[in-house]
């Protein structure tokens, strides 16, 4: 699905993503840990093809070279990031930008547009089934959201968009109990044997609840350790300073 | 397609304005420059009974004496008044067509490339048009249908043959003809525009719209307007205007004038997409405007709601006079400016009844290196107690090397009034952007999306079937402003 070959990434010069190595088959559920100024969130936006970095090495995704691609681009390939922050837009109902969103997406890939009607129809099942109050479609995107419906928003897009690999940029960092498994059981239904995730947190509370088939650790901009869910928990036990020069 | 869609469909501007053509058509030898001579000329062509022409040379008269203002903020090479033609009509109208069939096929083929059909059976069901070529109106449809209740639409060439006693009346009454050099200009060679009146009790029944099309190179454009809407009437007119692409700067100095009497309501929209000259700020249309509206009745309402994507400046403030008790005004405006286009625009609300309420949206959007200013005024007399006013004047801005101003002036001098003043300036941040674009929109569509949520407020306020169009022209004008 998804393969990165020594990653580098710079912004002004300074050195933010040393040599990363990953690679991510079909299906598969990764989490990366790692603390604070690691690299953790750069990796999400040169994934998603951000501006603003100075980028060497090579991601293949699907046999694409992903580098070449622009944003908008990499998003109709399928590729998805959840913001750790969600951007507010006011004035642009909720609504209208998911369905400006798919239907961009849907037409990238060959498919017919949704007229609104359509469009409502699929959307109210969607949060439904999310367990997300349909009135937030009704709101300009993002404002006045509070953290956990903000980040129910993401998975609600994630599932209307139908990616076929998720970042999720520490979408568990604000959250309470309640909404934690809101989100966690939104991308819980969404595993599929076609879909790949990756998943950038601090703490080890958001792989309780969606479980990973394996746990990176990332340290000043490489992938130091690797090993199955259970690196977590010695993780949480142990804290990142073994991995600290 | 819906009839707004077929009207604005082709409204693009910017790296490709879609009206930049020009129409090969004889015209009339017409001499150059301002002169009693001109002023005789055009009152001649248009015949006009006397008191039309006496009218006109008074204010040329005063003309004399008047300096062109200077305090606006974007500013302009100095217009050599006797280097202009003051008129120009095309030679197949001398004998004025008898029917909408006789027009000029090569006019009647720009107003179809326009999206505007004139001829009967294709007509825009429900939008009754008056087409304003240079300086002759060349058709005004459902005319007729229009006669049988009581509206009179015609131009105001027309009327001032046909009506004259409504004209006299009013003509002038709202913007006084000594008002300002270029109200004074236009009200000595306006050439034409549209002529409304609404008898009392009668709600139009379609929306009325005059289009305006300057064809004819160094030639200034002088519509006159004027709007009368009679006892418990009611009226929506929509005026849309486009030009040919050219090196020149011309000239467009338009008066309007609105009355509504007691209980009338008058909601007056402008989309306007004028040439705003090519990418390095060459050519394009000076729009200079007068537009004001009397509520002269008491529970009357004005409602002006302006698009304003095109033009290398405009300069314009549309405005109410509030003299009836209970009166109330509106003004909603969008004002783009990419590229080097200049807007110097907002509006006047005089309070001078009690009771009268005043409600200001601006959405100012500056792009490339554009300068957009709010100007406006909020003036509160001392006999207009209870008088309220709320202003809301936002600011957008695109990339960092254009501006946003916001002059907002208020006089005050009833102490049992309310006045609210809300000003906002932001940015389209590059965040926004990426998460358009991470969700799948490309650049110039996530510009689009975000600046219509920007102007949602005010696009909402224009005849529905024209809403839909006026979002897309709002994305088209901003082409190329980002990257």
């Amino acid at each position: 699905m998804i393969d990165i070959k020594n990653l580098r990434a710079s912004v002004d010069d300074k050195e933010i993503l040393k040599g990363l190595n990953l690679k991510i088959g079909k299906g598969e559920v990764h989490a990366i840990m790692g603390p604070n100024g690691s690299g953790k969130s750069t990796l999400s936006y040169v994934l998603s093809g951000k501006e603003g970095y100075n980028v060497e090495g090579e991601i293949k995704f699907n046999k694409k070279n992903l580098l070449e691609l622009n944003a908008e681009e990499r998003a109709r390939e399928g590729i998805f990031l959840a913001f750790q922050y969600p951007i507010e837009i006011p004035g642009v109902f909720t609504n209208n930008f998911l369905r400006t969103s798919l239907n961009s997406v849907r037409k990238a890939n060959g498919k017919a547009e949704l007229n609104a009607i359509d469009f409502l129809k699929i959307v109210k099942e969607k949060a439904k089934e999310l367990n997300i109050g349909e009135e937030m479609l009704s709101r300009p995107l993002n404002v006045g959201f509070s953290g956990g419906e903000k980040k129910r928003n993401e998975i609600l897009q994630m599932s209307l968009l139908e990616p076929s690999f998720v970042v999720m940029d520490e979408t568990d960092s604000g959250l309470d109990i309640d909404a934690l498994k809101i989100v966690s059981n939104g991308v819980n239904s969404l595993r599929d044997p076609e879909r790949s995730f990756l998943i950038i947190t601090h703490y080890q509370r958001l792989l309780n609840y969606i479980k990973p088939d394996f746990v990176h650790v990332l340290s000043d901009g490489k992938i130091v350790k690797t090993g199955d869910w259970k690196l977590a928990l010695d993780l949480e036990d142990e804290g990142y300073g073994q991995f600290i020069n | 397609m819906s009839n707004g869609q077929e009207f604005i469909k082709n409204y693009k501007q910017g790296s490709d304005y879609a009206h930049g053509f020009v129409t090969d058509i004889e015209t009339i030898d017409v001499p150059k420059g301002l002169s009693k001579e001109v002023v005789h000329f055009i009152s001649k062509q248009k015949k006009e009974p006397k008191w039309m022409l006496d009218w006109r040379l008074k204010a040329f008269d005063r003309l004399q004496s008047m300096k062109e203002p200077d305090w606006q903020k974007p500013k302009y090479p100095k217009i050599n008044y006797q280097d202009l033609y003051y008129y120009s009509a095309p030679k197949s109208l001398a004998d004025q067509p008898k029917s909408l069939d006789d027009i000029d096929p090569e006019i009647r083929k720009t107003y179809e490339k326009l999206g505007i059909p004139l001829l009967e059976q294709k007509k825009l069901a429900g939008i009754a048009v008056d087409a304003v070529f240079d300086s002759v109106s060349v058709a005004t449809t459902f005319k007729d249908k229009l006669n049988e209740i009581g509206v009179i639409f015609c131009s105001i060439s027309e009327a001032t043959r046909e009506h004259p006693e409504l004209v006299k009346k009013y003509l002038g009454s709202v913007i006084p003809m000594s008002d300002h050099f270029f109200a004074t200009l236009n009200s000595a060679v306006f050439t034409d525009g549209s002529f409304v009146y609404i008898p009392p009790g009668v709600r139009c029944p379609m929306e009325l719209s005059t289009y305006f099309r300057i064809n004819a190179s160094n030639t200034g454009q002088f519509e006159r307007t004027l709007i009368i809407a009679d006892k418990g009437s009611y009226v929506s007119y929509l005026e849309g205007c486009t030009a040919p692409m050219r090196d020149e700067n011309q000239l467009h100095a338009a008066n309007v004038e609105l009355v509504a009497l007691d209980d009338a309501e008058i909601k007056y929209s402008t989309v306007q997409n004028w040439y705003p000259g090519d990418k390095e700020g060459n050519g394009g249309i000076y729009n200079f405007v007068t537009k004001r509206g009397a509520c002269r009745g008491k529970n009357s309402k004005i409602s002006w709601t302006q698009v304003e994507t095109g033009s290398a400046i405009t300069w314009k403030y549309p405005s109410c006079i509030l003299q009836g008790d209970n009166s109330q005004g509106e003004f909603y405006s969008v004002a783009i400016t990419n590229n080097y286009q200049k807007a110097d625009t907002g509006t006047k609300m005089i309070h001078l009844g009690k009771n009268t309420r005043s409600k200001i949206i601006s959405k100012g959007i500056s792009a490339g290196h554009a300068d957009n200013t709010y100007r406006g005024l909020v003036s509160i007399h001392p006999k207009a107690t209870g008088a309220k006013n709320y202003t809301q004047c936002d600011s957008l801005l695109v990339g960092n090397k254009c501006g946003a101003h916001t002059i907002p002036y208020i006089e005050n001098k009833n102490s049992t009034s309310e006045i609210e003043h809300e000003a906002t300036t932001s940015k389209i941040s590059d965040d926004q952007l990426f998460y358009c674009r991470q969700r799948g929109l490309n650049q110039e569509e996530a510009v689009s999306l975000i600046v219509n949520g920007f102007c949602k407020e005010v696009l909402q306020q224009l005849p529905m079937e024209f809403a839909v169009e006026a979002q897309k022209l709002v994305g088209i004008s901003l082409e190329g402003s980002v990257g």
